[in-house]
């Protein structure tokens, strides 16, 4: 306890140093984000380029005549040089500018705007379940090693993994939604509250309660569980292996066991001592699992008609509309980057050790 | 302390809202009387200009938010082209010369009236944006540099349209049915006009119709909601709002429909028709669409191009054994190259599976024994089944087939290049008329290699037939439309008779609806769906 000492104490000149040091921190953190986004621009363009596919027929369609193609792919700026296309491109969007979907007819960064809060809305609930479950699931697992429960986990967390996420949605939907009306069916909502609501963040049930009408709340919780809870029973799996892996590591250890001498309750022990140093890998586990959902689950997404980030980039690429995977991709890898950096902030949080490195 | 705290808390939150969600899901019953609901795959719905349309979902909207000049009776397609926003016409002794006059009193969306300068423009426009469907008028000579004098409004009811040469009217008519016929109202779109776009950027994500529905709103790949627009001409619509919604899946579709959370599936999978026949409240409609089945033997290889080997193959396969096995409900036994309920439609199915028939007319050729011989296809499912049903009835024969499975684009590529012996496919028709078939059926004007008529399937087969050629070139001529019509009944009997092709089988939409839905009509092979007729 006595760490923070430092980081509130010191004299001017430390705090410049201090300052220029987190001045380096930032644009090394900038360089790094941008060599990264960079490398994935350059090797989705490329791969872009190289598939079987002609964009300007997407286009102009298969009837054109020579010299609608040509004009078409002349103003794409295909006769360019790869390089000068990817320059014009990187340019473009710099500007923010993903250029238009061909599939849409709108600008990739609205469509990405209307597609992508249903999937955060749909992955935040999942991680959500994922975490709630998974991580007490796995602590106890850890400290009832070989037990009933342990095994328990274990299957479960198998299954979770093995089975099939297409089966799980439809007989999910067959016996909850079909058989038992549980829930609401596929979609986001019931047709009849279709844009009842003004879009404000995209998310229905904030929307919803952003506009107090709490019937369209519920309705939407209704649509939300079954997938959430499909995706969130993967993201549990996951989370609740490691949590159970972290924890038997940290069980095993000295320091445990010197707390365990001591007299404290095993609560105290699991959750004050051991549950704290597990919390620090456990982050990125999360933070991993929910960017996964992040990009969108196509089947998911498929199976429940949820209009989601996955499929928009999975239709896109079946029709060789690269710019909608282009800046899909883009997106993605933002998410990426920035759960990396967050979990980073997370760790300084959690850590004292990190805080003051 | 905190974080155990705050777990527990969180999750009594999950907790109670799992049980919340419970009593309010339940309420949720059948669709409202005054709404349709449908269930469809849309995302290949790209944009809404009519003068781009041309793929089926954007087609289903297009007939429901615009009028045409002529169109089809929904309720009796046989009857032909009727009046649309066009109350009558006549042709010009010169034959080429069509004189519309348009209905008075029905206004657009906006408002705004319709008149001929609208029809004007909506034709010419098509010819100028010279988006892919624009060759279905400007196949009548129309182009950029004659509109001015070939398509012109002489007053607000007075539409004149000149052909480059004569053509059957039925043929004429037929193609002004189509989605690129449809008027838009010139002054809206002429509002949100860009740099000489003619309104084709604005007219993407908006409409500008006159038809029974006004579009609310479209989600690309989500949905879209069309709003029935009082006073409509044809009669108030009973639907006052239609929502069609993107499901993917043919199992979700089916149970949505089973619960009454929609009132039609237009994409059920021949397992799920099975399933959902039995259920109450459940109805399937079977309709013919125009998606034709064929193989095609290439002229090009000498043993194939023998008459009697070609009539072999007529009775080596088993139409009626594959309609009703793994195509059952899918595909229907069809043996003419012109869709049932087009304009010159034969029925005859002379041909049966017929193996010691198929071995006579082999011997005769001089292929007692048989022979070897390579089938392409393309990787889709039911074609790979139509192809393993075939090899297995050519085997009977001796024939041994070769399959050479490809993506689309290898077996096409081949296709179109004659490197072939067999071709296993499907063609589909572009616009409502004869013609749109024979043209590749039963005309190769250059049987040449040179003479690259790509899109031509008689050229692809290098099936030389100038007298067919001349009955397909006299046909789209004939002013008389019976007569028209009997002409094409002679040419696909002798197609029948003589061609390299196997029509075998003709598409089948099966649509799932609720019992209280009627007359939803799907349009057949000459037209799409209407939801103005819809009732419940």
């Amino acid at each position: 306890m006595t760490e923070s000492t430092d980081v509130t104490s010191g004299q001017p000149a430390v705090s410049t140093g201090r300052l220029s040091l987190y001045l380096k921190k930032i644009a090394s953190l900038f360089f790094t984000v941008s060599l990264t986004l960079l490398g994935l621009l350059l090797v989705t363009f490329l791969i872009g380029r190289v598939m079987p596919i002609d964009p300007v027929l997407a286009v102009v369609g298969k009837r054109a005549s020579n010299e609608v193609y040509e004009a078409a792919r002349l103003s794409m700026g295909l006769d360019k040089p790869l390089y000068h296309q990817f320059f014009v491109y990187i340019t473009q969007v710099f500007q923010g500018d993903f250029g238009k979907s061909l599939l849409t007819s709108n600008p990739v960064i609205d469509d990405i705007a209307r597609v992508f809060p249903a999937t955060l809305e749909l992955a935040t609930v999942a991680t959500l379940i994922g975490v709630l479950v998974g991580v007490p699931m796995g602590v106890y697992a850890a400290a009832s090693q070989g037990s009933w429960f342990d095994q328990f986990v274990r299957v479960f967390g198998l299954f979770g993994y093995s089975m099939p996420v297409f089966w799980i949605g439809l007989i999910g939907l067959l016996i909850f939604y079909g058989m038992l009306g549980w829930v609401g069916g596929p979609g986001r909502l019931d047709i009849f509250y279709e844009d009842m609501i003004p879009t404000i963040t995209g998310m229905i049930l904030i929307d919803s309660l952003i506009a107090g009408d709490m019937t369209i709340f519920w309705n939407a919780v209704s649509h939300i569980i079954l997938p959430s809870l499909i995706l969130g029973y993967y993201s549990l799996a996951y989370i609740s292996r490691m949590t159970r892996s972290f924890m038997l590591e940290e069980l095993a250890s000295e320091y445990v066991i010197t707390a365990r001498v001591k007299g404290m309750s095993e609560q105290a022990v699991l959750w004050r001592h051991a549950f704290r140093n597990v919390l620090i890998p456990l982050i990125t586990v999360i933070a991993l699992s929910y960017a996964t959902l992040l990009e969108g689950s196509v089947l998911t997404e498929t199976i429940f008609a949820w209009p989601g980030l996955g499929q928009y980039i999975t239709t896109s690429l079946l029709s060789a509309d690269m710019n909608a995977v282009l800046g899909g991709t883009v997106v993605v890898g933002i998410l990426f980057v920035g759960l990396n950096l967050l979990s980073d902030f997370l760790y300084k949080i959690v850590d004292p050790r990190a805080r003051q490195s | 302390m905190k974080i155990r705290k705050l777990i527990a808390g969180a999750g009594f939150l999950a907790a109670s809202l799992a049980v919340a969600v419970t009593p309010t899901t339940q309420s949720v019953a059948a669709t409202p009387d005054d709404m349709l609901v449908i269930a469809n795959r849309i995302d290949d719905m790209v944009q809404l200009d009519p003068a781009e349309i041309f793929e089926f979902a954007g087609m289903d909207l297009s007939q429901n938010v615009y009028d045409r000049l002529v169109s089809f009776d929904p309720h009796d397609l046989s009857k032909g082209v009727v009046p649309g926003l066009a109350e009558s016409w006549t042709l010009g002794d010169d034959g080429m010369t069509y004189t519309f006059t348009m209905k008075s009193g029905i206004s657009f969306h906006s408002g705004n009236p319709v008149t001929a300068y609208d029809a004007e423009f909506s034709l010419r426009r098509a010819v100028l944006l010279a988006k892919t469907p624009s060759f279905i008028l400007t196949q009548f000579g129309f182009t950029a540099d004659n509109i001015n004098e070939t398509i012109k409004a002489v007053d607000d009811k007075t539409l004149v349209i000149k052909t480059d040469k004569k053509y059957a009217p039925s043929f004429v008519l037929n193609c002004l049915t189509a989605g690129i016929a449809a008027i838009v109202d010139k002054k809206l779109v002429m509002e949100n006009e860009k740099d000489g776009d003619l309104g084709h950027e604005w007219l993407r994500t908006n409409s500008a119709g006159s038809g029974a529905y006004k579009l609310v709103k479209w989600k690309p790949g989500d949905s879209y909601i069309l709003e029935a627009v009082p006073g409509y001409w044809r009669g108030d619509a009973k639907m006052k709002r239609v929502v069609v919604r993107h499901v993917a899946e043919s199992a979700t579709q089916r149970l949505m429909l089973e619960k009454g959370d929609i009132d039609v599936a237009r994409n059920l999978s021949a397992e799920d028709v099975k399933s959902v026949e039995s259920a109450s409240g459940v109805a399937i409609d079977n309709d013919l669409r125009g998606r034709i089945m064929y193989f095609s033997l290439n002229q090009k290889n000498p043993v194939l191009a023998k008459p009697k080997v070609r009539q072999a193959f007529k009775y080596l396969a088993d139409y009626k054994g594959m309609a009703d096995s793994f195509l059952k409900g899918q595909y229907t036994v069809h043996q003419a190259f012109l869709p049932l309920t087009y304009l010159g439609e034969l029925k005859d199915q002379p041909f049966s599976l017929n193996v010691e028939k198929a071995k006579a007319l082999l011997a005769e050729a001089g292929h007692a024994d048989g022979f070897e011989v390579e089938m392409i296809v393309r990787n889709a499912q039911e074609r790979l089944d139509i192809a393993q049903s075939l090899q297995n009835t050519f085997a009977q024969a001796g024939i041994k087939l070769t399959l050479s499975v490809g993506t689309g684009k290898q077996i096409l590529g081949r296709y179109r290049d004659r490197d072939f012996d067999i071709y296993l496919g499907a063609w589909g028709p572009d616009y409502p008329d004869p013609q749109t078939n024979a043209d590749t059926f039963s005309h190769n004007p250059d049987n040449r290699d040179e003479a690259k008529l790509t899109g031509k399937l008689t050229w692809r087969n290098g099936w030389d037939i100038p007298e067919m050629t001349k009955m397909t070139d006299a046909a789209v001529v004939e002013l008389d439309t019976a007569k028209r019509a009997g002409m094409y009944v002679q040419i696909q009997k002798d197609h029948q008779a003589t061609s390299p092709f196997v029509i075998m089988f003709q598409k089948i939409e099966q649509t799932g609806r609720r019992t209280n839905v009627n007359d939803f009509i799907t349009g057949s092979a000459v037209s799409d769906v209407h939801y103005w007729t819809v009732t419940k």
